[in-house]
């Protein structure tokens, strides 16, 4: 008893110590929340001088071709000369659009199986090996998948589709479809790993098995998380770059046939950023537009994403 | 102790009836039940009888393995990886290990209500109707009356049949609570096991569910786990007294609360330890 009302005593007067020793690096506390308010404003204020430039570029750029040839026709041929080149942005999404589609066919059935297996199957100790694994396929450098695509998956799927062509839609699709598989997982997988287990004994307590368990209370529950994981999957298959880039050619069409050769907007922005498209020209502005577009199609997903966690999000 | 004597008065009034407890049909017959978490001994050498249609109380201090008691009944225990188990459990002449007889098949026999409410997020109607439902009932109209008639079981129907479409969480424990019990009642089991059902709720919600497992013993048999050795008397008809794994004293609970035969059971009823 006494031992412990000295140790107390001594605490108390570490803690009163410790507090003096505070007061004198108050200079810290004072300067550092400015320090980091000016990150802040710093990271804030580069973000949108980017959508500004975006924006006058695209401004300068819609002078020069109306916007509504830009979202009416159905072409995109910058390099045929100035007076025939046809600036249809339809062709890009379109092509952009298939390869999300194939790739979410692909990464939501795996993924979403994947976190099933992880949060209900799986022992601990398993999950506490393949969560990490996950997560640096996560961090593998898209040009990595792009190869991968180029080299391995396209003369794979020619053995069973004679008529692919080397740069085509499907290949990257499926690739960049296996790229988002691990975020899905991991994303699903944590949404269902937050639905406390309780709710899970009273659905085995009415005899429901495990995967019922799976599918008609724990998914529910954590749906909204689920769709959100689904969604940014899908603004990360818009953004792509480098796999469609190298695997996917550079053929705009509106014609969606997924053996031939495509176009993303993505790619076309590297085709002309890598191209000897002089400053000033209409396709350099082009590319403005472009951008402008893609960056539309995902800051919506991203709100999507972020409206239906919100929306839906379950009070345990 | 004052109030335990008191209660006795109500407990006393059923005794007619008590002489026939040995003689009930079991539900449940435990032989020499061991349970172990790793290496921790949980239960030891357990014997135990559940007859049907009548309440059966367990009480003891926290820790002597009343809830691991109750779990191994419809072998929810053994959703923890390091449980290991011997012995025998027979529910209604089979053996509830045999791997024949299917966990969910014995699940749907003996029910299970939670210490905390447990509904699912969903609506109240979808919470009665989600264990019909996953045993292939998809009529409408069916599930409609089964809905009704577990709620009423509940004695809740009263309180939520104008709002049966919204979600079940925005009800108060004690409602969570008996749709809980709807929820189990649902899919008409025959044994109910409750662990410490009212521990969550205020002392109105909790003489709600007293009451209603009163009524519910006419049809189903019933254990009960309780810290309330108040409750204990005031609901069961038999009372075991768990200590350290081991079952020290399981008789009617008249007997058990005014005249125990073993010592422990005694300090523990008039609060001398535990
Ligand atoms: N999941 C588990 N893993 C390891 N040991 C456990 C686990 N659950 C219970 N035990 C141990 O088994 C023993 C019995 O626990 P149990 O939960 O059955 O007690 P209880 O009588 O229900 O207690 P309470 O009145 O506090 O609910 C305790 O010693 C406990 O530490
Ligand atoms: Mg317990």
């Amino acid at each position: 008893m006494d031992g412990n009302r000295n140790n107390s005593s001594s605490i108390r007067q570490m803690i009163k110590d410790n507090k003096s020793k505070r007061s004198r690096s108050a200079l810290t506390e004072k300067t550092m929340p400015k320090l980091f308010l000016a990150c802040a404003i710093i990271s804030i204020l580069t973000t949108v001088g980017i959508v500004f430039t975006l924006l006058a570029e695209t401004f300068t750029f819609f002078e020069r071709v109306s916007i509504v040839e830009f979202v009416t026709n159905k072409h995109w041929f910058p390099f045929t000369g100035e007076e025939h080149a046809d600036y249809g942005i339809i062709a890009l999404v379109a092509g952009t659009l298939t390869v999300t589609a194939i790739a979410m066919a692909v990464a939501i059935p795996v993924g979403l199986a994947a976190a099933i297996y992880l949060s209900e199957y799986a022992s601990a100790k398993t999950r506490k090996i393949i969560k990490p694994i996950l997560e640096v396929l996560a961090g593998v450098p898209t040009i990595v998948y792009g190869f991968f695509a180029l080299t391995f998956v396209t003369p794979l799927l020619k053995e069973f589709i004679p008529t692919l062509k080397i740069f085509n839609a499907l290949s990257p699709g499926i690739v960049v479809g296996i790229m988002i598989i691990p975020m899905i997982a991991s994303l699903s997988e944590d949404a269902m790993n937050a639905v406390p287990n309780s709710m899970r004994e009273g659905a085995l307590a009415l005899g429901a098995t495990k995967f019922e368990v799976a599918i008609k209370v724990v998914l529910p529950a954590a749906l909204s998380g689920v769709i959100a994981s689904f969604v940014l999957g899908i603004s990360r298959a818009i953004g792509e770059t480098m796999i469609v880039t190298i695997a996917g050619g550079s053929r705009p069409t509106s014609d969606i046939n997924v053996t031939e050769s495509i176009q993303t907007m993505t790619a076309y922005i590297v085709q002309v950023s890598q191209g000897d498209a002089g400053f000033g020209t209409t396709i350099y502005y082009s590319i403005y537009a472009v951008g402008m577009t893609l960056f539309l199609f995902t800051l919506i997903m991203n709100l999507l994403a972020q409206f239906i966690s919100r929306r839906f999000r379950e009070e345990y | 102790m004052m109030e335990v004597t008191i209660n006795h008065k109500n407990v006393k009034k059923e005794n007619v009836k008590k002489e026939n407890v040995q003689d009930a049909p079991a539900a449940f017959k435990v032989n020499n039940l061991n349970l172990w978490y790793g290496q921790d001994h949980a239960l030891k050498d357990i014997k135990f009888d559940i007859p049907e249609k009548q309440v059966t109380a367990i009480i003891g201090p926290s820790g002597c393995g009343k809830s691991t008691f109750i779990k191994t009944l419809n072998r929810m225990v053994e959703m923890v990886p390091i449980v290991r188990m011997s012995g025998e459990i027979i529910y209604r002449d089979r053996n509830i290990f045999d791997s024949k007889y299917s966990v969910e098949e014995l699940r749907t026999q003996v029910g299970m209500v939670f210490q905390k409410p447990n509904p699912f997020p969903k609506s109240i109607y979808e919470n009665i109707a989600y264990g019909p439902k996953i045993h292939g009932i998809k009529n409408k109209k069916v599930l409609d009356e089964v809905v009704e008639k577990s709620l009423r079981g509940a004695a809740i129907w009263d309180e939520v049949k104008d709002r049966l479409h919204e979600n079940a969480f925005g009800l108060s424990g004690g409602q969570q609570q008996r749709i809980c019990i709807a929820r189990c009642l649902a899919i008409e089991p025959d044994v109910i096991l409750m662990d410490e059902p009212t521990s969550a709720l205020d002392p109105i919600s909790t003489l709600k569910v007293e009451e209603l497992v009163q009524e519910l013993k006419k049809e189903y048999s019933i254990v009960i786990v309780t810290h309330n050795m108040q409750q204990a008397a005031r609901i069961s008809d038999r009372t075991a007294f768990f200590l350290n794994g081991e079952v020290v004293e399981y008789t009617d609970t008249s007997t058990l609360f005014s005249n125990p035969s073993d010592k422990r059971t005694e300090d523990y009823i008039t609060g001398r330890f535990g």
